[in-house]
């Protein structure tokens, strides 16, 4: 039998970043300093990035896809990757877990994302996530002497098997009753197949788990825990890098794999992001922690993207991209801060800590102040144009009430938000409090880019819809 | 009228960058930061007296305009614009923050960049919001300005002044929240966010209606109207003088220039059908809002529910729907933000030096400090509305045209008057007259600085008391088209209601 040479081409970027991935993974032995090591990621990553453009196309018969909707989505893993190489370089040291894999893991849960976005088959689909979750597995329990990070690595491993378990399930109820598991072709064979009920289930069962990766409530109860133990840099990292991932399927899949079904996924997906929007900002306004406060306000976020997804169609895709790529900033902004407040000696990460710290540090309260805002969503922020989109879109597809529901508990967030700038600003710092930083020129690098995005997107936001529309067509 | 610059432009990124600027300065030099900002907003203020010169009384048209493509995909344009309507806001803003700056001169020692930054920031919001025509670009200014607001009340203020920011903050939110979806909901109806287009546009009954309530929630809460005033007393009474003075003297008017802007030209129909019940809630904070002021201990806690009470007017005022009603309310408020701005400005003033706001511990304040004194007595009766001070002419219009529209309403309005009257003269005689009490025998006299923030709003009193034309010749054109365009539709209250009570399943 003769098998031909498949096309390669759209695979380049993922096989070049592999490469890269492997090379450094041997290199790292070499090398006494760690920085050049995240040095060299961040070359992997602009080689792989100039390839995307010349990447289009579908390969191994349609199981491949690089179009214009997986290129955006690479593009936020990339910059998700690269920022958290810039805020982690300081913060491993001092957390003591300065080890080459750091790099390395990251770039295969990279990797893993990459083949995600480009998934045109279920069996992809499964490889791309199970490569990026068991990365982040390890990830989360990096600090190997802190039971913190070790327990949520286990709790986010058990809980992460589970719902791999249940898409495989799903996958493969799918599989008996299409025969296929080519997304493009799915929907069409299912509606053939004429077996709604069965059909449903397993719609349910790939949301469950898609809503596990992204944190939908009441799939959300591993979140917290997670985010509150796992290194901060890799929280930054897993509350960015994996939801867009999950973001990234769950548009493909959706909108093409489940097109015929789009009224019943819809209904299911508006229940899940109104309950999803309630418990995460509710559940935020209790929080003492800082880092468990952002885990509760990305499950929130989640909430507020699925919402571009009920909207559909090419405008609530790429408002639902454009809102991730913006979140990811803001998000890894406010992560930054927390970094950059980690000092050899403690962690400050709760509220009470902070506690005056415009007195002692009124810049790095200024960008907090930045970040806090963007994420409620007030302009001229860049959150405010990510909800702006949203909500056109949501709009513009006839749901103009689960809008108003959407900002009502965007008001609620405001709460908690502002709470952080409250204690900032409006307490005086308690005697004891040394609330010393442990700045570094990667960290500053990491926080200049995302405050100037925040603010730059917020003010001129035409470049990055017409990026997020152009490439849904 | 045009001028060779775009000026509107200046005015509103002028004291941005200033703002933006002063942050380069470092922290320890404070004299240079002062003056930086009071020479920021004095140059804001001389440019913006060309408005005053060069505006063009004769055509409703906007004027001084600007148009730039923003964000093309969205139709959303850097559209700016004055006419009679807003013109004079712009100038009273101008003014005002030059006010703030020196009275805080000496009242802010803590984070004093920060102060000077957020004054700057919130001038060019202000300005931004007054002379928007693109609805996108005018609700970025309009929830751009909680921020600094926000940090003013909840920085510098006094003891509860953590409480009053949040509340101050969500209650803005949420009222502004739902009419940023209704703006996007006209939008998908009308293709654009120009207003001027917008205004074009029949929308169905119905769908007016519920756009009318989505932009009530904002600017209700802004103005702030019963039931929804109860943030205000407590920003007002916890926020700095300068926070109280921006607030009371531009902030809230931003509600009532809202319904004026956008409920009135956009909804006609509704905001007709929907004049009995607005009419009712002005009435019942003029009412209300007085008899509240009379059980106050508080300065400050007075002067703000004394807001609540005269913002009733302004709203009456503009729900009359006739040209008294209206230019009477646009006039009142210019004249609140001047007389309660004094106010604040004159309560700072004693504040600065005793650090008491309880009424109870002055008494016979008008031998210790008797300039002060006699400037406190103008504000005072300008505030109860004296003939021949500013607040007479404004209550006076609008009296009369709250009573060719709704007698009943003209009367009980009067009553305010009343009320008005006996809170605030009482209020002086307990301060000013009776026994010296120990506690301020030995305050310093008023400073140079003092004396010329209180002389420059005095002028405008007396100005706008005896010679109303300038300022009213500035709204009549515009005045009288937007109740043309309001009162070509129909609109009837009884059928609205029937209506609004068919969408609730």
């Amino acid at each position: 039998m003769n098998m031909p040479m498949p096309n390669l081409q759209p695979l380049m970027p993922e096989i070049l970043f592999l490469c890269f991935a492997l090379i450094i993974m041997i290199l790292e032995l070499f090398l006494k300093s760690k920085e050049t090591v995240g040095l060299l990621v961040i070359v992997a990553v602009a080689a792989t990035a100039y390839l995307f453009p010349q990447s289009f196309g579908t390969t191994f018969s349609g199981m491949f896809i690089s179009d214009g909707y997986s290129s955006f989505f690479k593009f936020v893993f990339l910059l998700n990757l690269t920022l958290t190489i810039l805020i982690s370089i300081r913060y491993i040291q001092i957390e003591r877990a300065e080890f080459g894999e750091y790099y390395t893991i990251l770039m295969f849960s990279t990797l893993g994302m990459m083949i995600m976005a480009s998934a045109g088959d279920l069996i992809v689909l499964y490889l791309g996530l199970e490569l990026m979750a068991l990365s982040t597995y390890i990830l989360a329990a990096f600090i190997r002497h802190d039971a913190r990070s070790t327990e949520a690595s286990l709790k986010y491993f058990l809980l992460g098997a589970f719902s791999s378990a249940i898409l495989l399930y799903g996958i493969m109820l799918i599989y008996g009753l299409a025969g296929t598991t080519d997304i493009m072709k799915l929907s069409a064979l299912l509606l053939k197949s004429n077996m709604k009920l069965q059909t449903l289930f397993a719609i349910v069962m790939v949301t469950v788990a898609f809503g596990f990766k992204i944190a939908l409530v009441p799939f959300h109860m591993w979140a917290p825990d997670v985010y509150e133990g796992a290194p901060t840099s890799i929280t930054a990292f897993m509350s960015v890098g994996p939801k867009a991932a999950g973001f990234a399927v769950i548009g493909r899949v959706f909108l093409t794999g489940f097109e015929g079904f789009t009224p019943d996924w819809r209904l299911l997906l508006i229940v899940l992001s109104i309950a999803t929007m309630a418990i995460g900002n509710i559940l935020a306004i209790q929080q003492q922690n800082l880092k468990r406060m952002l885990a509760y306000s990305s499950v929130a976020h989640a909430g507020y993207a699925v919402l571009g997804v009920i909207a559909g169609g090419s405008e609530g895709l790429s408002s639902m991209m454009n809102y991730l790529l913006i979140y990811a900033f803001m998000n890894i902004g406010a992560f930054s801060i927390i970094i950059l407040l980690r000092n050899e000696q403690e962690r400050i990460e709760t509220l009470e800590q902070i506690r005056g710290l415009a007195k002692n540090h009124p810049f790095t309260s200024a960008l907090m102040l930045i970040f806090m805002f963007s994420l409620t969503g007030i302009p001229p922020t860049a959150g405010f144009i990510g909800k702006f989109f949203i909500f056109r879109s949501l709009v513009y597809a006839g749901y103009a009430w689960l809008a108003v529901v959407a900002v009502v508990f965007s008001v609620i967030s405001a709460f908690f938000y502002l709470r952080v700038v409250m204690y900032m600003y409006m307490y005086e710092p308690s005697e004891t409090a040394e609330q010393a930083l442990a700045p570094s020129a990667p960290l500053g690098l990491a926080l200049f880019i995302t405050a100037v995005m925040v603010i730059l997107i917020g003010l001129y936001p035409e470049p990055f819809i017409s990026f997020a529309r152009v490439v849904t067509g | 009228m045009e001028i060779g610059y775009p000026i509107l432009s200046t005015l509103i990124f002028l004291p941005i960058v200033g703002g933006a600027l002063l942050m380069l300065i470092g922290r320890r030099q404070e004299t240079l930061i002062k003056f930086w900002a009071l020479a920021v907003s004095v140059i804001t203020f001389v440019l913006s007296l060309p408005l005053f010169t060069n505006f063009d009384k004769t055509t409703h048209k906007m004027q001084f305009v600007e148009r730039v493509e923003w964000i093309p995909q969205w139709g959303i344009q850097y559209y700016v614009g004055i006419d009679g309507i807003s013109v004079l806001f712009i100038l009273l803003s101008t003014l005002v923050t030059i006010l703030c700056v020196l009275i805080s001169w000496n009242s802010i020692t803590e984070k004093v960049k920060e102060f000077y930054v957020a004054i700057l920031l919130i001038e060019g919001a202000m300005i931004g919001v007054f002379c928007s025509l693109d609805l996108f670009l005018f609700y970025i200014f309009w929830e751009a300005m909680l921020i600094p607001m926000y940090l003013i009340i909840g920085v510098w203020g006094g003891p509860r002044r953590v409480y009053a920011a949040i509340k101050f903050f969500l209650y803005t939110l949420v009222g502004s929240v739902l009419m940023l979806i209704g703006i996007i909901v006209l939008y998908f109806k009308g293709g654009t966010f120009n207003i001027l287009e917008l205004m074009n546009l029949s929308l169905p009954y119905k769908l007016q209606l519920m756009l009318f309530w989505a932009f009530f929630a904002a600017f209700a809460v802004k103005v702030p109207m019963f039931p929804v005033h109860t943030w205000l007393p407590d920003a007002h009474t916890e926020a700095p003088t300068a926070g109280s003075v921006i607030l009371a003297a531009v902030l809230i008017k931003m509600g009532a220039y809202g319904f004026l802007r956008f409920s009135l030209p956009l909804f006609p129909e509704a905001a007709k059908a929907m004049t009995p019940y607005m009419m009712a809630l002005s009435v019942i904070a003029i009412i209300y809002g007085g008899l509240v002021c009379l059980a106050q201990t508080d300065l400050k806690r007075l002067i703000a529910y004394s807001s609540v009470s005269h913002m009733g007017f302004v709203t009456l005022g503009i729900f009359a729907l006739n040209t008294q009603g209206v230019e009477g309310g646009i006039l009142q408020m210019i004249n609140h933000g001047i007389v309660t701005g004094a106010l604040f400005l004159a309560v700072g003033i004693i504040y600065e030096r005793t650090h008491s706001r309880q009424i109870a511990d002055y008494g016979g304040l008008a031998t210790v400090m008797p300039v002060y004194a006699g400037f406190f007595m103008i504000f005072t009766l300008a505030s109860i509305g004296l003939p021949g001070l500013n607040g007479f002419i404004g209550e006076f219009l609008i009296i009369l045209g709250g009573f060719k529209a709704k007698k009943l309403a003209g009367v009980l309005a009067a009553t305010g008057i009343i009320i008005g009257a006996g809170y605030m003269l009482w209020l002086y005689q307990r301060v000013f007259f009776m026994g010296v009490n120990e506690k301020i025998k030995n305050l310093e006299p008023m400073t140079f600085r003092e004396f010329i923030t209180l002389a420059a709003m005095a002028v405008f009193v007396f100005w706008i008391g005896i010679y109303p034309n300038t300022f009213l010749s500035f709204m009549h054109v515009s005045v009288q088209h937007l109740l043309e365009r309001v009162s070509y539709s129909g609109g009837d209250s009884m059928v609205a209601l029937k209506t609004i009570g068919g969408l609730i399943p």
